[in-house]
This record gives C-alpha cells, structure tokens and sequence, in this order.
C-alpha cells in the first residue's frame, strides 16, 4: 500500500464527510479541553502544596533579620535580632521533652539555606523568586503531630518562646483552597467524562456514515483482494486525525489560559501565591493528543468490525 | 482449478437449500457457463468460490485449496487470483476509467510505474485505450463494462467470475463482451459466467453447467441450447460428456 494512496483516500474521506468531522473535531476538543483542565488544577493544588504540605501541618518560625513580630526584639540597627543558638536549642529541646512527646509526632530543622532550596522549587517561575535571598528566610521546625487537632497546644508552648517569630498552621487557609480546587476538579473530569462518551460515540456514528458512503470502494476493495489493514486503515485514520485536531486545538486553548490568565493576570496580581506556568502544556499536551488518538482508534475499529465487512 | 467436492449451502430454509449436494470440477483454462432460473443458486455458486460464503457441508477447492480451511487473513490473497464482473458494472462513479482500473492495482500495493505500465495494457485489451481519461458515465453500458473486465483482469487472476455481464447489454454489445471474456480466456485465464442469455451460450459452444433449484441438472459441452420459458434446454443430438475429469488441480 503506497502511502500517497493512503493520504489521497484519507483526505477524500475527510472532504466528504466534512460536517462529521468537524463535529469529532469540536468534541474531542472540548472533552480534552476539560480533562487537561482536570489535569492543569490537579497540578495547581501540587504547586501551592510546596514541599512541606504533606508532610507536616505547624510551622515554628524563627526570627532572622526581617522578622517583625513582637517576640523578635529590635536591635539597635533597626532590624530584628536573629535566633541565637541558645535559642535554637532551646526550642528543640521543647520538642523533644516529654511534655510535647504525646503531641509531636515528628520534626524536621529547616534552614535559611534549605528554606531557600525549597522556596526556590515552589516559586522558581514567578518574579518573587528573583527578589527574595536566603537570608530573608527564616529557618523553622515543621513539625508533624500526631493528632493534626492539636494545634493551639503546639501554638500556646511555642509562640512566646525567646526566639520564635510565630507559629503557623499551614493547612488552616490552603485547605480551604484547595478543597475548592478539588471540587473545581471533580467538575471538570465529570464533564469530560460526559463529553468523552459523546466523541466516541460520534467517531463510531462518523465512521459508520463513512462505511456507508464508501460501500463501492470497499466493495471493490474486498473484491480484488486488498488485505484487511487496507481496507481499515483510512477510515481509522480518518477518526484518528479529526480528533488529534481536537486534542492540538484543546492543547492550545489551556495554553493560552495558562499564559494570558494564569501567568499575565493571576500570578502577576498575587505574587504570594505558587502558579503553575504554560511549561506544564509540555507533558498535558501529548498526553490530550494520546488520549483523542486512543480513542478515536479504538472507537472506529470497534465500529468497522461491526459495519465493514472484510 | 474450482473444484465443488458434495456441497450444500443452506441460507434459512433448511428445505430450500440454496445449493444442494453440487459436485462439479471446472479444469484450468476452461470456459463454463452457468445456466439456469433466478434463484437457482448461480450467484452462490460464485459467492463460494469468491468465499463470501462458506458452504453449509462439503467442501470448495480453488486452485487447490480448500477455501473453507483458508484462514480469514489469507482470503484477500485467494482474492487476488480471482477476477470478478457484475451485471451492474459496479466502477466508481468518481474516478477516471484509468484510475478506476488503477485503483485494483493500488489496493494491493502495486508500484506506481507498474500501473502505468499495466492499465494502459489491460485496456487496450478491452478496446478502450482511448478513454483513459473518460469518466464512467460518459461511457456507454457496455464500454463500462469493458472497464469492468479490465479492473477484473488487470492484476492476472487466474480465475474469472462474471456474474450476468451482459445482463444489462444490448445483444450486439453483447457479442462485444463476449469477445474480451474469450479473448481472456484464451489467454489461459478459466472463466465461469453465470447467464440466462441462450443466443450467447449457443455461440459460443463451451461447457454448460445448469443448475435448477440448487441442483446440477445438466452439464455438457459445446451443446446448443434454447430457452423454454427461462430454463435452457438442450436441443436434441448433441454429444454429452463426462461432467468431470480426473485430473488433479494443482497450484
């Protein structure tokens, strides 16, 4: 089978068929438009998580230079004074007493210098990371609790203590946030999965429409003897192609939202906040166009078995 | 070369049988109609052969395989050595007689400089190397079917089916058909035609096989016929012969 014979019958099954194909073409771009949508808020919650989410809830703060909060006393220079070693130790020694036995489960030492490895990785696409040096981070204990309730007591025990700017719950405002994001999610795979049955179902109606206008051609296919991948192949491909069309137009679209929504407007007005960037199309955008091909595959082969006889 | 060893073919009334019990052997390089009544059982005598059919028992040979046994990947191969007209014509209304011959060649993956080397033989065998580049309906009915017989031959099958080819036809276009198809056949290629046209079959003085209501009801060679009602009946005083040889088929 030569391929330009393979391309010149595609395209002809294309021209004809033309109203169908554009149908496939918009479905799957808009199923895939919401399955990467489903994807790109997936990785959005994972970007805002940072490095600590999951594996701690309190944050012990220590004061360095830029600390402004009352328990960090102000030098004569005007600046806050840093922890002191004595400090540090003090605090740990706290977390490891039996007092707090019952209620720490685990912690872990930040330091300005780790603090800023992280702070990198979370923010490394957005202008604060430029701005911001180690030593405008404050090095903290992250601790995990064992009851993750028990906050306030980890809040009352630390938050006065010599050299501890402030005790944070992290998963007090993300949590919210982030379940928003969640049921945002959810939204979205359903309406995909909604949308994805109609694609199939329309690819299966466009390829027996197909079958159908073309019962001469195959007819006489059969007859001469031309082998079964032959006879298949342009109608599969014909499926194939109108919905990695789908798949590149969905990609496109979440790109453009990424860049001129997300980075342009969101990111630019909330520079606190982790945004994901369009850098993330780089691993949604072929698994969209693998999808809409495996699909669009699988649904019209299903079909020819049952419409083209061979 | 076809060689039907006790078939029957049962569609849906088991006491109707399309074919019924039908042992027969077409030798290679013969020329045999098939004669008899619509319904019959002409077209799914072909049908078999072509293995658009699988018989309900017994078993069908072509060109020394039993096509029954043939694994379904392996048809469109026996397809290729088996050329097939229709009464319909059946081209494609939207190519070129050329590339409707062409397109035979194509789908199986043939060169493209050995289809412009072989279409313009072939139809110049049919006598219709001028209208290449005719669309079908610009031709007449049985320069069509000429183009037919060319997309049949065009890839040297060593079997003919033409189903009714003239069917459709004038007698003196006809007579035309009739020409190419022993043309092609004295070229080595074995034909079986499937007809009611008497005046063509006395002509041409080949095999009769007649069928009627499944069953062989006569078959000889070089007899001549008239129609009674839409039956043919052979005249009386013609020499019959053996139905079969015992030469074996072998390819």
């Amino acid at each position: 089978m030569r391929l330009s014979f393979v391309l010149s019958e595609i395209f002809s099954g294309l021209r004809r068929n033309l109203s169908m194909v554009v149908s496939v073409i918009l479905v799957t771009f808009v199923s895939l438009s919401f399955v990467g949508a489903a994807g790109l808020l997936q990785a959005q919650v994972t970007q805002m998580k940072g490095y600590w989410f999951d594996k701690v809830q309190v944050a012990v703060y220590l004061c360095n230079s830029t600390s402004v909060s009352a328990n960090c006393p102000v030098g004569a220079d005007g600046a806050a004074t840093p922890v002191s070693e004595s400090q540090r130790t003090a605090v740990e020694d706290a977390l490891k007493s039996d007092e707090m036995k019952s209620y720490v489960a685990m912690y872990e030492y930040e330091s300005p210098e780790e603090a800023y490895k992280h702070f990198q990785e979370q923010f490394g696409n957005s202008s604060m990371a430029d701005l911001v040096k180690p030593d405008q981070l404050p090095a903290s204990f992250r601790i995990k609790l064992v009851d993750p309730e028990k906050y306030q007591v980890i809040n009352e025990r630390f938050s006065t203590m010599p050299g501890v700017d402030q005790v944070a719950d992290q998963r007090q405002y993300l949590d919210k946030v982030f379940q928003l994001i969640n049921v945002a999610s959810i939204v979205a795979v359903i309406i995909a999965a909604v949308m994805i049955v109609c694609a199939v179902l329309l690819v299966a109606t466009t390829i027996r429409l197909s079958a159908f206008t073309r019962r001469r051609e195959t007819g006489i296919m059969r007859l001469v003897g031309a082998s079964k991948s032959v006879i298949q192949l342009p109608f599969v491909l014909e499926g194939v192609i109108a919905a990695a069309i789908g798949a590149i137009l969905a990609s496109g679209v979440l790109w453009a939202v990424l860049q001129f929504v997300v980075t342009d407007r969101l990111a630019a007005e909330n520079p606190q906040v982790a945004f994901i960037d369009p850098t993330e199309m780089f691993w949604v955008a072929p698994l969209l166009i693998l999808i809409g091909v495996l699909l669009a595959g699988l649904s019209s082969l299903l079909t020819l078995r049952r419409y083209l006889k061979v | 070369m076809i060689r039907f060893d006790h078939v029957t073919k049962v569609y849906d009334a088991p006491q109707h049988p399309a074919l019924s019990d039908i042992d027969l052997e077409v030798d290679r390089g013969d020329f045999a109609f098939l004669v008899g009544a619509s319904g019959s059982g002409k077209s799914t005598f072909i049908r078999l052969v072509l293995r658009e059919e699988r018989p309900s028992s017994g078993s069908v040979h072509v060109a020394g395989t039993n096509v029954d046994k043939l694994p379904s990947w392996k048809v469109p191969l026996l397809r290729r050595n088996i050329g097939v007209v229709f009464q319909d014509f059946r081209l494609l209304p939207n190519k070129t007689v050329f590339a409707n011959v062409a397109f035979a060649m194509q789908v199986i993956g043939r060169s493209r400089a050995m289809i412009r080397e072989t279409v313009p033989q072939v139809l110049e065998t049919v006598g219709l190397k001028e209208k290449g580049g005719r669309m079908p309906h610009e031709l007449s009915g049985g320069e069509q079917q000429r183009v037919a017989i060319a997309r049949a031959v065009v890839n040297r099958p060593a079997i003919l089916l033409a189903d009714e080819p003239t069917g459709n036809l004038d007698p003196e276009t006809g007579r035309g058909i009739m020409e190419i198809l022993d043309r092609i056949n004295q070229n080595g290629t074995t034909v079986v035609m499937a007809t009611h046209d008497d005046e063509i079959v006395n002509r041409m003085r080949r095999r009769v096989i007649e069928l009627d209501h499944g069953k062989v009801v006569r078959d000889e060679r070089g007899g001549e016929y008239h129609a009674v009602g839409d039956q043919l009946v052979l005249s009386a005083g013609n020499q019959a012969i053996a139905p079969f040889d015992s030469e074996e088929d072998e390819l």
